[in-house]
């Protein structure tokens, strides 16, 4: 069974004064139809770069992608030309944004906004269109929709932006949904929202979504799966109980100790991951999270690790020559 | 695939992480490397170097001063003896040229220091805020409002009584100085605006900065870069402004020799010696555009958005 | 609301008001980002306690006590007030009305002198370590520039010399002494911005956003260090957050914020365990913890609609509008702040 998206070997880079900047370097994951994938890791670690790549929305001087294949429906992205790429946006894959206010142009009604895709790519007319418009927005929880059509994007709140640019991503039935940081920048209490409304968007439509964050919170409600990015590369991937209740890779394991859980006890500690996030400009002679890593050996500093096992761990850890390590995690 | 077990040995410290090995730059630093990346504004600033020793050193080496008649010589075409020809008394021409470079290049100076003024007044406006931003600005709008031509006019019927040999070059200065600092002011005072509302403008506030330290060290410093930039195309309008009056009549009088004025003198005979307005011309032409040039290579190189 | 103490608390901050006049927008941005207007053209509305149309009441009647050495944890969504708060704590801003007393001296009586050198003791760390640094400024002078103010160091080599201690004290390498801010991380910046509040030597720190704007592996390593330096040097503080999970990690005290009021005032212990109020149980329910087998368990809380703008908040109790336990005297009156024990607080008509 084919998947949705398969995405072979892709490498970014971006050419900047100070030399080129490899962004991602070499990453492998599939989609499947339904299925919710977390891309996580921290700002650099190249997930707003692939989702963006996805889409080939990247600028191409200074970015370039490098190598690599992206298979969507069967078909390499990375082969059409622009205008082939014109017609898959907003129609077969849908993407949401971080901050809505600049994703909707302040001198047009919200109704133009929306009914825009439709029109474009369906053929629908203005008056069919709209009607659809009204469907999406109950379907995305606004209420008054017709009323609201009608406004400007400035009469909206945060959380309702969102929801109307949800509604724009949807409005083709796309396969796939690209949501990069939906919710970083929503009060807590309207991302539990939009959350719950993107739960329901994958149960009833059945569409895929590839959620991009850096809130491992946000993740346990939702994916099914998780790939953990750190320096361009998928250091970790597995199902969602497999990352976050067994965790194989340093990283995703210092990550987990390193952030407060609402649940945890007051005599519990942080334990901070010791360091800086790597510098891009450089050539890795060895695993990027070496400096930062408590379990590093001599080997970790030569040769970059090879993906690991039926979980796809990209640690030396996992050889079998290594010393067993049990990576315990102290929760609660 | 077996490896030596050696590999396998835990690291005895953590790995020392390579540090940004970049070079630390300062802001000016980064600005110069970036201005080297632009032709144009490269040679430009060597164009007005080149200018500017000429204006100061040349007439001394040159045989003949701007006002030596020499009726055998009149309006000849350039030479080995007077490279820029003659005029219609017999004056050298690259002499002349010489020495109003002098005066362009002084104009273009009392500008530019006239907009330190402008920034002070900017500064103070901006910060201050409230009634005082509001009244230092509408001043600011009315003496806009006056055209600078009227100015010198008054100026120079003012002073033609007292100093009747240098009225028109004073009355420049002191036209130059009512008017050249308002840009200035207006875009200090926007800068201003936007800085004091950033947070490390209310961290020097709680350290418990005074506010003339918070103008002087944190606000007029960040401001520099449109400060310059506007010093420096504020310049090429100043010298032709000059010789735009100097040219219609308005400016320093006989001998003295501005480019505004040989150009208007060699309007005259202009279809039997196109020379004599030529040289003045392209050296009016060459120093605008040289002064344009590099204040537009300034910009880009100072932009800190393009920062990265 | 204050506690029951046996000495006078560092700090106590009564029935604190803040209001903005509509002229400045600033104002209305001052609640959801860290745009504001600086001391000089905030336009305090003074006694014009009753709004007239365009006035943000940022803050509107707040009234807590910290004890020395304990944490504080301010907590909220966008409009809420906090960060308005601890504004007007630290002086940057005059209040409307109401009191801040350090020390058992009220800091808004003061006159000019005194309050410059109260200043002193009172600090803030910011929450974008990008804009909250001169970037024309050596670290070493950024550092250094309230040890030039107090005139704390009596050389030159002295001021070096207590420079380089206070880097090597936030964990920075004293020879980045000349650098400047943009060859530095966020976490790096945001450790030099805790280095300046340091040097004058301060008792209470005021914390806005402290780790917001830094990656989540660097955040752990903050806290952690803020919290050591508040064992070392005897430090308080307030901390201003909206990520619940991190505040109740690091206060002792947590006050949850609603619209320019306190809602609830409670230990971190009891918040999670036992939360009154029905915008602390909702908060509480929309907070996503990292774990997949307690997120699949949950049932969340979920408030209808938005919060109601700060310029026009609902009369009576400020959450009633969407409260699912609001009763007819919730939309009347404003809620009495009942004492529950046991250092809680918790202003709702329906307990």
């Amino acid at each position: 069974m084919e998947h949705l998206l398969q995405v072979r070997d892709l490498e970014v880079q971006f050419s900047t004064y100070a030399g080129v900047v490899q962004a991602v370097r070499g990453i492998n994951f599939d989609v499947s139809s339904g299925e919710v994938v977390a891309l996580v890791g921290e700002s650099g670690c190249g997930k707003s770069v692939t989702a963006q790549s996805i889409m080939r929305l990247i600028p191409s001087p200074p970015g370039k992608i490098s190598g690599g294949s992206i298979m969507f429906n069967n078909e390499d992205i990375l082969k059409k030309t622009e205008r082939q790429m014109r017609k898959i946006r907003g129609n077969t894959i849908g993407m949401i944004f971080q901050d809505p206010m600049t994703f909707l142009n302040p001198v047009l009604t919200i109704a133009t906004q929306v009914t825009e895709n439709l029109v474009l790519h369906k053929g629908m007319s203005e008056s069919q269109a709209k009607k659809r418009a009204v469907n999406l927005f109950e379907l995305v929880g606004i209420p008054e929709p017709e009323a609201r059509l009608k406004q400007y994007p400035h009469q909206f709140s945060g959380g309702m932006r969102q929801r109307v640019m949800i509604a724009m991503a949807l409005a083709c039935e796309p396969k796939l949904l690209i949501a990069d940081e939906p919710t970083t920048a929503l009060d807590v209490t309207i991302q539990a929202q939009i959350m719950e409304l993107l739960k329901e968007i994958k149960q009833r439509l059945n569409t895929a979504i590839i959620l991009i964050t850096h809130d491992l919170g946000v993740v346990a409600g939702i994916a099914d799966r998780v790939l953990v990015m750190y320096a361009g590369q998928i250091v970790e991937s597995g199902t969602i109980d497999e990352i976050m209740k067994s965790p194989s890779h340093p990283y995703t394991w210092g990550l987990l100790k390193s952030i407060p859980r609402l649940d945890m006890d007051r005599s519990k500690k942080l334990t901070p991951i010791w360091g800086q996030p790597p510098d891009l400009l450089q050539q890795f002679t060895g695993c990027p999270f070496a400096p930062r890593c408590d379990y590093a050996m001599g080997i970790c500093t030569q040769k970059i690790p090879p993906d690991f096992g039926q979980t796809k761990v990209r640690c030396w850890l996992r050889h079998p020559q290594a010393p067993a390590v049990r990576l315990k995690r102290e929760v609660l | 695939m077996q490896l030596s077990t050696e590999l396998f040995k835990p690291l005895e410290q953590k790995v020392v992480q390579t540090e940004l090995v970049r070079p630390s730059t300062t802001y000016w630093q980064d600005a110069w490397r970036r201005l080297k990346q632009n032709p144009a504004a490269m040679v430009s600033l060597a164009v007005i170097i080149l200018i500017v020793l000429l204006a100061i050193f040349g007439p001394m080496f040159s045989p003949y001063t701007y006002s030596e008649q020499d009726f055998s010589r009149r309006n000849q075409g350039p030479s080995a003896e007077h490279w820029f020809g003659t005029d219609g008394l017999g004056r050298d021409l690259f002499t002349r040229v010489l020495y109003g470079a002098r005066i362009s290049l002084s104009i273009g100076f009392v500008a530019s220091l006239v907009t330190i003024f402008g920034m002070l007044y900017g500064g103070i406006s901006g910060f201050a805020g409230g009634w005082l931003d509001n009244a230092m600005m509408r001043f600011v709008d009315i003496m806009y409002s006056i055209p600078f031509l009227l100015w010198v006019i008054l100026m120079m019927v003012y002073l033609k009584e007292i100093l009747p040999q240098n009225a028109g070059l004073i009355s420049m200065y002191l036209a130059l100085g009512l008017v050249y600092w308002l840009p200035m002011a207006r875009i200090v005072r926007g800068q201003i605006l936007s800085l004091k509302e950033q947070e490390f403008v209310l961290a020097a506030y709680t350290i418990g900065a005074s506010k003339k330290r918070i103008l002087m060290r944190h606000l007029i410093p960040n401001c520099m870069g449109p400060v310059i930039v506007t010093a420096t195309l504020t310049i090429p309008q100043a010298i032709f402004t000059e010789a735009f009056l100097s040219f219609i009549g308005l400016g320093v009088s006989a001998p003295r020799a501005s480019w505004g004025m040989l150009a208007s003198d060699a309007l005259v005979s202009l279809k039997s010696f196109p020379h004599l307005l030529f040289f003045p011309s392209a050296a009016i032409c060459i120093t605008l555009l040289a002064f344009n040039f590099l204040g537009d290579g300034l910009r880009d190189a100072l932009d800190p958005k393009m920062r990265k | 609301m204050s506690e029951q103490q046996n000495t006078t608390p560092l700090l106590k901050v009564d029935a604190l008001k803040k209001y903005f006049s509509q002229k400045g927008s600033a104002a209305v941005k001052a609640e959801d980002s860290s745009t504001m207007t600086a001391g000089l053209d905030e336009s305090s509305v003074g006694s014009r306690a009753g709004a007239g149309r365009g006035t943000v009441k940022a803050v509107d009647g707040i009234s807590f006590t910290i004890e020395s050495g304990k944490t504080l944890g301010l907590v909220g969504e966008s409009g809420c007030g906090k960060t308005t708060v601890g504004r007007t704590v630290i002086g940057l801003y005059r209040p409307t009305a109401g009191s801040v007393i350090y020390k058992g001296t009220d800091l808004t009586k003061a006159a000019g002198e005194l309050r410059l050198r109260n200043r002193r003791q009172m600090q803030m760390i910011f929450q974008d370590p990008y804009a909250s640094l001169n970037p024309r400024m050596t670290v070493g002078d950024i550092v250094g520039e309230p040890i030039d103010i107090h005139h704390l160091a009596g050389s030159k080599n002295e001021r070096t010399e207590k420079i380089r201690d206070l880097l090597d004290l936030v964990g920075l390498n004293p020879e980045h002494i000349n650098r400047y801010p943009h060859e530095f991380s966020g976490g790096q910046r945001q450790r030099i911005g805790i280095a300046r509040s340091l040097a004058v030597e301060p008792e209470l720190i005021v914390c806005d956003e402290p780790v917001s704007a830094v990656d989540v592996s660097i955040q752990a390593q903050i806290v952690n260090m803020l919290e050591r330096l508040q064992d070392e040097l005897g430090l308080t503080y307030m901390i201003i957050a909206h990520d619940l999970s991190m505040i109740k990690y690091i206060s002792d005290y947590v006050a949850v914020m609603y619209l320019g009021k306190i809602v609830e005032l409670v230990t971190s212990e009891n918040l999670y365990k036992n939360p009154q109020h029905p915008y602390t149980k909702a908060l509480l329910s929309a907070v996503p913890i990292a774990d997949p087998v307690v997120e699949r368990r949950r049932k969340r809380i979920l408030l209808e609609g938005d919060v109601p703008s700060p310029m026009a908040p609902p009369p009576g109790c400020r959450f009633h509008t969407r409260c699912d336990r609001a009763l007819p005297v919730c939309r009347e009156k404003e809620p009495p702040v009942t004492d529950l024990g046991g250092g809680q607080w918790v202003a709702c008509h329906n307990l």
